[in-house]
């Protein structure tokens, strides 16, 4: 059985869809710190059969909407003193700002520099779709 | 209810109750658009237009020369600053201090969106890409109210380019909103409304919705035929584009099944898709409907700009 110290002071993310811990790990571009960072994929869950689990030894800020679009399921925990301080859970963002670009090739988002791409949220059952503010096309997230 | 100082991207920026606010004075510079020549005095309209454009620029400078203003701007992108890389933001932050109103047109979806972030004057979307056009949606509005006495309740067809064209999207949109509305989708599968328009105005709205590739199926129960151009523009390809150019051409002969006080609407210009042996046919509104743009758009940069209307009794 495969053992990882818990960490003392920082950021755990737990509950990751299995696969997608490796997305959310270069997402947060975690393979460039210097400061302690464990990525477990694939280790049993009480929930759910399988999950992955990133341990984080420092307080880094994390776009919780970002982790909302990869994977609605997962739970932020804050580690203080090597106790939880605080649970936080993601959830499917209702708006997204410079995220993801929009797909329309005529969309002003895509030529313009002053234009970020911002999106509401327009379908989360089956597939995620985000309108655009701009042009109102929907564009899905995929990552 | 205030209009002043507000922007016009997307025809859902007004309330109904806005909208009909804009045809009622439109309605009566109708009646007397000379007691409306003065209104504008000292008022400057910016036209921002990236693309090309005739009657709608036209229109909306006739409009406000009408009510005693003034106009400056550029009409083609190619010879202004834009041509040297100035994003949309700079130009217009310049040109919302130099004009009172301005009217933009643009071919990328969402510049006049943009535009309303860094303006300080009123922003008027004078048609964005293949998205909306929301001053020829009043235009059209006001011509079914001023020849049908009403907007709700109609039989409306579209037919022609439903995927690009951005007066088809604009109006069917708003059309929604009015109770009792029947749509009648008429285009080749290419071109038909995009799938996310359709999918969101059923949802939002009790419309009914029927899509068909043949003009004249329908023509019995249509009160509205609105007729669009094939635009080339729109296309990425010529092959698509000469392919589906012809694919729906009104003659008198096609309007034989039609009803006696059917409109047949065109946002114009047209190239061949209205023969011109339907010009002299009386339900044939869209000369008349051009002419009812310039009403609609003095209307709505009256209101925008805040002047005073109140014109009886001068």
């Amino acid at each position: 059985m495969l053992k990882v110290d818990s960490i003392n002071c920082g950021i755990v993310i737990d509950h990751i869809t299995p696969g997608n811990g490796i997305k959310i790990f270069e997402k947060l571009k975690l393979g460039n710190v210097d400061y302690p960072v464990v990525l477990l994929m694939n280790v049993h869950s009480a929930n759910k059969v399988k999950k992955d689990i990133i341990k984080i030894e420092n307080k880094i800020d994390i776009d919780l909407t970002m982790l909302g679009l990869i994977d609605p399921e997962i739970t932020v925990n804050i580690i203080e003193n090597a106790i939880i301080e605080s649970k936080q859970k993601v959830k499917i963002p209702n708006e997204v700002t410079g995220l993801f670009r929009c797909k329309n090739p005529r969309c002003v988002t895509n030529f313009d520099e002053y234009a970020v791409p911002k999106f509401r949220l327009s379908n989360s059952n089956k597939k995620i779709l985000y309108r655009c503010n701009y042009c109102e096309e929907l564009t899905s997230y995929v990552i | 209810m205030n209009l002043k100082g507000r922007h016009l991207i997307d025809p859902n920026d007004f309330t109904l109750e806005e909208l009909d606010e804009v045809f009622k004075l439109a309605d009566k510079m109708i009646k007397d658009r000379n007691a409306y020549s003065k209104i504008c005095q000292g008022r400057i309209l910016g036209t921002c237009f990236y693309e090309p454009s005739t009657r709608t620029r036209l229109s909306f400078e006739s409009a406000m020369l009408r009510m005693g203003g003034s106009i400056l701007g550029f009409s083609d992108a190619a010879t202004s600053s834009v041509s040297k890389g100035e994003s949309i933001a700079d130009t217009i932050r310049v040109l919302g201090s130099y004009a009172d109103v301005l009217v933009m047109r643009h071919p990328k979806e969402g510049a006049p969106k943009l535009a309303s972030e860094f303006s300080t004057a009123p922003v008027i979307n004078g048609g964005d890409g293949g998205h909306q056009h929301p001053t020829q949606t009043l235009t059209d509005l006001l011509t079914i109210n001023q020849l049908k006495g009403k907007i709700e309740g109609h039989t409306v067809a579209f037919c022609g380019d439903l995927k690009f064209g951005r007066t088809v999207h604009s109006l069917i949109s708003t059309l929604s909103r009015y109770a009792k509305s029947k749509f009648i989708l008429i285009s080749p599968i290419e071109l038909k409304l995009p799938e996310s328009l359709k999918v969101n105005l059923k949802r939002k709205y009790d419309i009914e919705i029927v899509e068909t590739e043949d003009l004249e199926k329908h023509m019995a129960e249509i009160d509205i035929l609105y007729m669009t151009r094939i635009q080339k523009e729109r296309f990425f390809n010529e092959a698509d584009y000469t392919r589906l150019k012809d694919s729906y051409i009104l003659n008198r002969n096609k309007l034989k099944d039609a009803k006696p006080d059917m409109m047949i609407m065109h946002p114009l210009p047209r190239v061949n898709e209205i023969g011109y042996d339907v010009d002299g046919d009386p339900r044939a509104v869209y000369f008349k409907q051009a002419e009812y743009g310039i009403y609609a758009r003095m209307a709505l940069m009256a209101l925008l700009l805040g002047v005073d209307v109140d014109v009886e009794g001068r």
